[in-house]
Parts: structure tokens; sequence; C-alpha cells
């Protein structure tokens, strides 16, 4: 398993991996938004919390199509379900060797974002909290997404309209928890919700994704 | 030993039948070609074997820790090198040592270099090598001599034998000739003589 890991996160950081890209994205929201909804301070604090998150979600869609399709098209995935690793593993694996590519690096750039967008202050400890205890839930829905449309050409758009619905409550909460924080608000629940969904992912999803990539390797 | 019996086996491909009624048996040391002309259900055959699709009828007997699977395509990471691409299958079957499997497919000076840098016939070379890292007894292999040329042929020849002499076991879908002594079974002997569909919401099952 760690070693499939290990190769996992090779192949992102060598050339054409795809590393960075949903850094970049990140970037260019956080960046692009002050430009379109003016640069008034106030305006920018109240909406940071939804941006970040919002932001932080697309990043991480944008490259859930590439956890199997990859190995998909050159035939390792085949070899790979023939292997001595369970396909739950080999879900749960992919999962997160995409969080430590994507979700890690969008959690601790995060708070430096949060300064382009005027995060208030008592915000940011919240923020990187809801994102190390959500983007794992987004990257494990995200990898049983791309085992249902692993076989499809250009499955990208039915893969986002199957994930994205299952972002939502990710979504709620986590952006819901730093607006509390931002305004000095307990933000326990809201976060504690956030938690919930990401252990219930990481606990149900592995299965789910094994049992679709099985039928999709028929 | 008998390594893999299957008896009585149908298999399907997009929900159609393409093979029924087959009886087989592999034993230590045995290998066996399969031939047919294109589309009787060789690959249909040998996915089923390896466990990537149910059979629709009849059994498959075998260890299934023992089937190493050899498709049409390599499975080879473009960015790895020729050694980063063997260790990775070799640890994950549980194995370490891959220079046996480098210089028995004369891979050992292109060791170093990126999988995107071979030619078909060097990947293919590499393709073949991964199963001598994974140190199961069966072999089903997927016209493995594709695109390989006279002497990388000779080369594979001298590893099923050798691999069949260790007491392994081997059955190859294959157009060639690649002289080693072993049964032939046509699969086109199998052919379903009349349309069979199974239930069509079944795939989704």
């Amino acid at each position: 398993m760690i070693r499939l890991l290990i190769r996992d996160l090779k192949l992102a950081v060598r050339a054409g991996g795809g590393f960075g890209l949903a850094l970049a994205f990140f970037l260019i929201v956080v960046i692009m938004v002050p430009f379109g909804v003016g640069p008034n301070s106030a305006t920018l604090g109240t909406i940071a919390p939804g941006v970040l998150w919002i932001g932080a979600l697309l990043a991480c869609l944008l490259s859930l199509d590439r956890i199997f399709a990859t190995d998909f098209e050159d035939g390792s995935l085949e070899l790979l379900a023939t292997a001595p690793l369970p396909l739950e593993s080999l879900v749960a694996v992919k999962a997160c060797a995409h969080w430590l590519t994507t979700g890690l690096p969008l959690t601790l750039a995060a708070p430096l974002f949060g300064v382009l967008l005027n995060l208030p202050g008592p915000a940011y400890s919240t923020l990187l909290l809801t994102l190390i205890l959500g983007t794992p839930a987004l990257s494990i829905i995200g990898a049983f997404g791309a085992a249902l449309t692993v076989g499809l050409k250009r499955g990208g758009l039915l893969m986002s309209l199957l994930v994205l619905p299952l972002y939502v409550p990710t979504l709620i909460f986590g952006a819901e928890a730093v607006r509390r924080a931002a305004e000095d608000q307990p933000a326990t629940t809201p976060v504690l919700l956030v938690t919930l969904i990401t252990l219930a992912s990481l606990a149900l999803l592995p299965f789910a994704g094994a049992a679709a990539l099985r039928i999709n390797l028929r | 030993m008998t390594l893999l019996t299957l008896t009585d086996l149908a298999c399907d491909r997009g929900g159609l039948v393409v093979l029924e009624g087959l009886d087989l048996t592999l034993d230590q040391g045995q290998a066996m070609i399969l031939r047919g002309p294109n589309g009787s259900g060789k690959t249909t055959l040998l996915r089923t074997i390896a466990g990537l699709q149910p059979p629709v009828a009849g059994q498959i007997t075998s260890d299934p820790d023992s089937i190493a699977y050899a498709a049409h395509s390599d499975g080879l990471k473009a960015t790895l090198s020729v050694a980063e691409n063997l260790e990775f299958w070799a640890s994950l079957f549980g194995t370490s040592n891959i220079d046996r499997a480098l210089t028995a497919y004369d891979l050992t000076e292109l060791k170093s270099r990126r999988a995107q840098a071979l030619s078909a016939g060097q990947k293919r070379r590499l393709g073949l090598a991964r199963l001598l890292v994974t140190g199961r007894p069966i072999w089903i292999l997927d016209e493995p001599t594709v695109s390989l040329d006279q002497s990388a042929t000779t080369l594979f020849s001298e590893c099923v034998r050798k691999h069949l002499f260790d007491g392994g076991a081997a059955l190859i879908a294959t157009h060639i000739d690649l002289g080693i002594d072993a049964p032939v079974l046509n699969v086109g002997d199998y052919k379903l003589q009349a349309a069979k569909t199974r239930a069509f919401d079944e795939a989704f099952l």
C-alpha cells in the first residue's frame, strides 16, 4: 500500500503529474474575486469564508478525474486489480495520494490567501482546522466519483455532476464554521459536523468505490 | 500438481456470451497455447481466469493468489524509469529482486531510462519482465509477443521454458509459433452456436 502511495506521489510531482494545478487554480480564484466584487475590505471580509471554501472545493474537483483515468488508460488499473491488493485499499490509497497532492497544499496555502481576501483575524485557525478536517472528505468522495466514471471517455462532466451534490454538506458546514469564527461566535457545532461527514465518507466510500471499479473493469 | 482447472466455463463480452462449455486443466510445468481468430474470445477467457470479470457459468478452480496476468497494455508509467516501474510491481507483489527480470529481458542497460523513452518492443519487454517479479506460478498472457523482434521473442520463449521448468504454468494467447512444446487449444471450437444474450440489467448489479 505504502509503495502505491509513494508511486502516486512520485508521478504527481514529476513532469505532467498535475501537482500545483489545484494550488494555481485556487490562487487565481482568490486573486480574481477582489477584482470582481471591488476592493472594499468590509465586503471582502464578509464573503471571504465562502470564497475560500468554494475555491478550495473547485480546485479539488479539477484534478479528480485523473485519480483513476491515467491508470485506466495505460492498463495499470487492470494489473493493480489482479495484484495482491484489495480494491478497497486501492481506492483509499488513491484518495490519500490525491489529498496529499491537492487537499494538504490547499489547506496550508489557505491562510495566506485569506490575507488577500481580508479574512478577519480570529477566523484563521478555524479556516485551517475546517480545511484539514474537510478536504479528506473531498478527496475520498472524489475518488468514489472517479471510480464510477473511470471507463467513460470525457467522464469529467458526469463526474462533476455526481460529486458536487455530495460536496455540498462539507461546503456548507465548513464555510459556516469559518463565518462564525470570523464573527467571534462559537464554531464547534459546524466543525464537528464537518468531521462527522469526513469520518463517515472515509469509512464507507472505499467500499463503494471498489464496487464501482469492479463493475467498470468488467 | 494441478494449478488451474476450468469446468464447463462460459464467459461473456459486452452482455454477449462468446464462449461456453470450456474445460481445461493446467498442471505444474505445463503450458497451453490459445489460438483462434480475432474476436473468438481469447482475451475474454483470459480476463475471466484472471478474475477481472465473473464467468457466466462454470467454475474456475485455482488459488486466487497464484495468477499473474499480462494484458495487451503493459501498465507502465511514462515518467518512471525502467527500474522504478519494476521495483513498484515487485514490492506490490512482495518480492524485491528485479535484477533477474532485467537480465532475462536484456533491460539492464536501459535500467535508468524513463519508460516514455522506450521503443514499443522495449516497453513490451519491460511489461513481460513484470511477470518475473510477481513470483506467481500461473502466467496468463494475452498476445505477449506483439511488437517483439525475433531475438526478443526468443528471450520470451526461454523465460517461459524456465518458468515451466521451475514448476510454473502458462496460458498464452498468441498467433505465432513460440517454439514451446505445449498443447494448442482452439478457442473457436467453443464458440456459441446460437447467440445468447444476458439480461440487460444484470450488468448493473
